[in-house]
């Protein structure tokens, strides 16, 4: 945005919008929104204790084991279905379901069938990302130049190599924004996992500090929340740019 | 003649549509030969027949006494589109037979690095497809089929995505590069000129039902140098002819 002549910086919203909430704070209109000095004070007091640094290496680790299942099962699928007729029309309607599914109700069976600790809350984070990545796979082999695998088979290409030669290059671009919407999503499994089960991770801090009326406190989590899952979405988009620069000039 | 394919009693149908009626055809050995006729008369789909690509209703392919399949390192391809992976630098791109075939990296890029000196490409190993220009990404393409050593180069309608001036060039690389290599090409086109101008052997096929209607050879005007051939009348009588042949069907 052009001001004055002045190139304004697109965060600068961000500050403007930031004075705002300090002065609704500070003038105590209500208990539930403290200021963003008592906020940051609440995060200084806290990031350094052992409950909060538990809480964010839990939540990391489901975060990364839920994703890792989603994108190690997730793409291989998703190229399966996009290559063979019988493997899509078998999956797609499941996917299509789970993708569209509240899945947030699937989560007290999962508590039920895998207990109340961290494997349920992995899995919710695997089932939360997984479906985006399989349809986006799919989506990437499914616009994959004929003439390519024609190219490949010519040349004596194995059904393997085809796969780890062509297929998963020539969908990279889909399979990284898949990658990315799944990873959004993963945030949103890991944390409704840990709420719903909420003894584990920041789950269990939102309940103490909810329940203790420590709002600066509990802001200044979903703070921490925010700034990370938006950040590490900004990462993959930029490594999803990086690599779809030939996506047009295919 | 030895001949180093043969086409025998070929048919091919896409649903209702005969793509190809008992068609017989003999390639023979170390010469340049056309499939020349308007759209639609089945010169792609014969030559990925040849390829293994494609696979006959009826009717068989016979290369050094044997019966094909499916593709085979006797054969290579040059892709109307190129279908180069805009993922991999030309170095890459051109070793990809040799890849396919398990030669190690060092020797597989040896041998690339000297076809793509031979194609013109020298300096470019490390370029991206999207960093060259059509005719460029053309020569990546023969350079790829070259490197595998195959007896039998198919080239589908090679040079009809580059521009005239390109294609002129590339016509007359082309014609350096037969005496060089010894292959048996193949060579589908839909320009008479350049199917009088590259070949040994032309033959002109009519569609609708797809036949070989005329086999011509041409002979005064091979070894007159590239830049005669344009001028010499046998050249103009055998367009014209072919033109005449051609006309009602276009």
């Amino acid at each position: 945005m052009i001001l004055f002549g002045y190139r304004i910086p697109n965060f600068f919203s961000l500050i403007i919008w930031g004075c705002l909430w300090e002065l609704v704070g500070q003038s105590k209109i209500t208990y539930f929104v403290p200021s963003l000095s008592e906020i940051l004070k609440a995060f200084l007091e806290i990031y350094n204790t052992e409950v909060f640094l538990k809480a964010l290496l839990e939540t990391a680790y489901a975060l990364v084991s839920g994703l890792f299942f989603a994108i190690f099962i997730g793409i291989p699928l998703g190229v399966l279905m996009g290559k063979n007729r019988i493997i899509d029309e078998c999956l797609l309607p499941w996917v299509n379901i789970f993708l569209s599914a509240p899945l947030t109700a699937l989560v007290p069976v999962l508590m039920v069938l895998f207990g109340f600790g961290l494997k349920s809350i992995i899995i919710t984070t695997t089932l939360f990302a997984i479906w985006i990545i399989m349809l986006n796979a799919r989506a990437g082999v499914l616009q994959i130049n004929r003439s390519l695998v024609e190219m490949a088979n010519s040349y004596g290409a194995k059904s393997i190599d085809a796969f780890f030669k062509i297929y998963i290059w020539a969908a990279l671009p889909e399979i990284l924004s898949g990658v990315r919407i799944g990873f959004i999503r993963a945030v949103k499994g890991v944390i409704i996992g840990q709420l719903l089960i909420s003894i584990v991770g920041f789950g269990e801090l939102f309940e103490i500090y909810s329940s203790n009326f420590l709002m600066a406190h509990f802001w200044s989590i979903i703070f921490v929340l925010f700034t990370a899952a938006f950040i590490l979405a900004e990462i993959l988009s930029w490594l999803e740019r990086k690599f779809s620069y030939y996506a047009s000039k295919r | 003649m030895i001949n180093a394919v043969e086409v025998k009693n070929i048919s091919k149908k896409y649903g209702q549509v005969e793509a190809l009626r008992d068609m017989s055809l003999n390639f023979p050995k170390g010469q340049l030969t056309s499939l020349l006729g308007p759209s639609g008369c089945g010169k792609t789909t014969l030559l990925k027949i040849i390829a293994g690509l494609l696979s006959p209703d009826s009717g068989e392919v016979i290369i050094n006494n044997s019966r094909i399949t499916k593709p085979g390192p006797d054969r290579a391809f040059v892709f109307q589109d190129f279908a180069l992976m805009p993922w991999a630098s030309v170095i890459k791109n051109v070793a990809f037979g040799l890849e396919l075939k398990g030669i190690n990296k060092s020797e597989r890029e040896d041998i690339a690095k000297k076809y793509i000196s031979e194609v013109g490409l020298n300096g470019f190993e490390n370029n991206f497809p999207h960093e060259l220009s059509g005719g460029m990404k053309q020569r990546v393409g023969l350079a790829r089929a070259l490197s595998v050593n195959a007896e039998i180069l198919l080239m589908d309608e090679p040079f009809s995505a580059v521009d005239e001036q390109t294609r002129r060039r590339l016509q007359e690389d082309l014609l350096e590069l037969i005496k060089k290599e010894k292959k048996t090409f193949i060579f589908v086109t839909h320009s008479i000129e350049e199917a009088v101008y590259v070949s040994d052997q032309i033959a002109i096929l009519l569609p609708r039902p797809s036949r070989v209607s005329e086999i011509i050879k041409p002979s005064g005007f091979k070894n007159k140098g590239v830049d005669k051939i344009r001028r010499d009348t046998e050249y103009l009588d055998i367009v014209d002819q072919i033109w005449k042949s051609l006309k009602n069907y276009v």
